[in-house]
């Protein structure tokens, strides 16, 4: 048993250790790899609990995808760090606010428990034995919780067209390539033999058809 | 002392841990010396192609070479620029090496011959493999360069489309497998499949997930390139475009380390392919010459087989467009491969051959 705690304690203190580093260090980039080791660290946490699928899917979704595109955004980003700080006393009070709501929430957690200890039967079952861990949330997500599951795709599904409907644009002067066209073009359609009488060059009733 | 080997100390914790190191250190062993020569394969094949020899100087054919470069990288200085973020631009390319090397945990060679034969196994080598982008964003941002900052722009965006594509020829496998575990996926090429439905059991090459699912192979294969940022799709390191790409502030052994990080990954998605649809270790018929041959032995060849079609891409395929690339991965690809994974679980389910 000594092993499982060992790890435990390593996963949780880098993991708490990395996700105050996100807050405290100056260089942004900085900031979003040591969220990126906090993510890999709670994946290692929920392997530990037996939680094998949700860790990984917590490393191919979050790190994997999610990370990626915010790193590629404030990677881009030209901080100006003076005037990042200038803010900072404007903004305090409504960081301490919702900071304050966080901290009350994260206390009713821990508190609900120790007032009543059912509590944390009533909304969780005990993890199957007979079937593995991926097997059993799957028996769960698709039958129990089919309609949620589809609720959620939509909402996802919404917040893409939506995506796609903001930045796409058609501009009418802007050359687009078209593949299928460009692997059927042979060299009768793009070449046009044409004799030139010497010492006159080419006329403009050489061109092609396709010039004019 | 005798006590103490008796102690649950030794025989619960200590030697399994012993084991477990020694197993790990086996395997990094024998893989570092089979990538020191599936780098030379490589540099072989594509000289044979272009009708050239090839390193042939150190030792005999060249066998060397290899390690002669292994010696020459790591005795030159390291060079690291005034302008860029020392701590983040040393831990790039060790980032890159060690997860690459990481996935190789949950490989099958032969049934059993696994280090950590875990549920989620697949998941594990997509996840890692889905991380081996931050070796080459970070080195890209922290050397403070024009040209490696532009190539880790392009590795994000390249590598983020194409795992989508991977992920869904991953999941038409294990429709048809029923279990996330690899050593599972090669045993059910084993017991049930095409040869077991036209009657012939031993003829095992008809199981192998490369006929039924030949498209996704095509799929898989060219995703595989792209994510390995292997030419046609090496646009990472485009020479002609970004110098080094996400490279061109390295030298000794960062550099070495980002090269052997890449060959390590070309040969994770060599064992996954091969896993996946080539019947990992079993033999292609299951009668006696065939099964005398160890199934390392066939795993071996059907890795180095794998490999042998990334080395001719290198060679014969001109190098992608990106927008191409991008066509190819997000209108070619994701259509194609999210059709499959509708029509595949269609097909399982109506013809009632769907794993329980």
């Amino acid at each position: 048993m000594i092993l499982p705690a060992l790890f435990f304690y390593l996963f949780a203190a880098v993991c708490v250790a990395s996700a105050v580093m996100v807050i405290v260090s100056r260089n942004p980039v900085h900031s979003v790899l040591f969220l990126i080791l906090a993510f890999v660290n709670a994946a290692g946490l929920f392997i530990l609990m037996g939680a094998e699928f949700l860790g990984m899917m917590l490393i191919v979704v979050y790190v994997g995808a999610v990370a990626v595109l915010f790193l590629f955004v404030i990677m881009m980003l030209d901080v100006d760090f003076v005037e990042l700080r200038e803010g900072f006393i404007q903004y305090l009070p409504i960081g301490i606010v919702i900071g304050g709501i966080f901290l009350f929430e994260l206390l009713l957690v821990v508190g609900a428990w120790v007032i009543n200890p059912q509590v944390t039967k009533t909304i969780t079952a005990a993890i199957p034995t007979n079937v593995t861990n991926t097997e059993a949330l799957g028996l769960v997500l698709y039958t129990k919780y089919i309609h949620y599951f589809q609720l959620a795709g939509m909402v996802l599904l919404v917040a893409m067209i939506g995506a796609i409907v903001l930045t796409l644009r058609h501009k009418a002067n802007v050359k687009r390539q078209n593949i299928n066209v460009q692997n059927a073009r042979t060299p009768e359609m793009a070449m046009a033999m044409r004799k030139v009488a010497s010492g006159q060059g080419l006329q403009d009733a050489d061109a092609a058809e396709w010039v004019k | 002392m005798a006590e103490f080997f008796a102690s649950s100390f030794w025989t619960g914790f200590l030697w399994p841990l012993i084991i477990m190191v020694a197993e790990s250190l086996l395997l990094l062993v024998v893989l570092l010396i089979a990538i020191a020569y599936i780098l030379l394969a490589d540099r072989k094949i594509w000289a044979a192609v272009q009708i050239r020899r090839g390193p042939n100087v150190v030792g005999p054919f060249g066998l060397l070479q290899s390690f002669a470069d292994l010696l020459k990288f790591v005795l030159k200085e390291p060079v690291i620029p005034s302008g860029s973020n020392k701590g983040v631009f040393l831990l790039a390319p060790l980032v890159s090496c060690i997860l690459a090397l990481a996935a190789w945990a949950v490989i099958p060679f032969d049934l059993g011959w696994v280090i950590s034969d875990i549920n989620v196994g697949i998941l594990y080598i997509f996840a890692i493999s889905s991380l081996s982008i931050y070796g080459i964003i970070m080195a890209g941002w922290s050397s403070n360069s024009k040209y490696p900052f532009l190539a880790a722009l392009r590795s994000a965006a390249q590598m983020v489309s194409y795992e989508v594509s991977i992920g869904f020829v991953i999941i038409t496998v294990l429709l048809c497998v029923g279990s996330l575990n690899l050593s599972a996926v090669v045993e059910a090429q084993n017991t049930r499949g095409l040869a077991h439905l036209i009657g012939l059991p031993q003829l095992t090459i008809l199981n192998w997930y490369v006929w039924p699912l030949f498209p996704m192979f095509v799929v898989f294969y060219v995703s595989a390139l792209a994510e390995t940022n292997r030419p046609p799709f090496d646009l990472v390191e485009a020479e002609s475009e970004l110098v080094a790409g996400f490279m061109t502030e390295y030298g000794s052994t960062p550099y070495l380390l980002f090269m052997l990080g890449e060959y390590v990954a070309i040969t994770t998605m060599c064992a996954l392919a091969s896993i996946l649809f080539l019947g990992g270790w079993l033999p292609p018929v299951n009668l006696p010459p065939f099964t005398w041959i160890p199934g390392i032995v066939w795993f071996a060849l059907k890795v180095f087989f794998m490999f042998f079609m990334f080395a001719m891409a290198k060679a014969i395929v001109p190098r992608y467009r990106y927008d191409q690339l991008m066509r190819l991965g997000w209108k070619v690809f994701l259509p194609l491969s999210l059709a499959m994974v509708v029509i595949v679980a269609g097909v399982l389910q109506f013809a009632g051959i769907a794993p329980k």
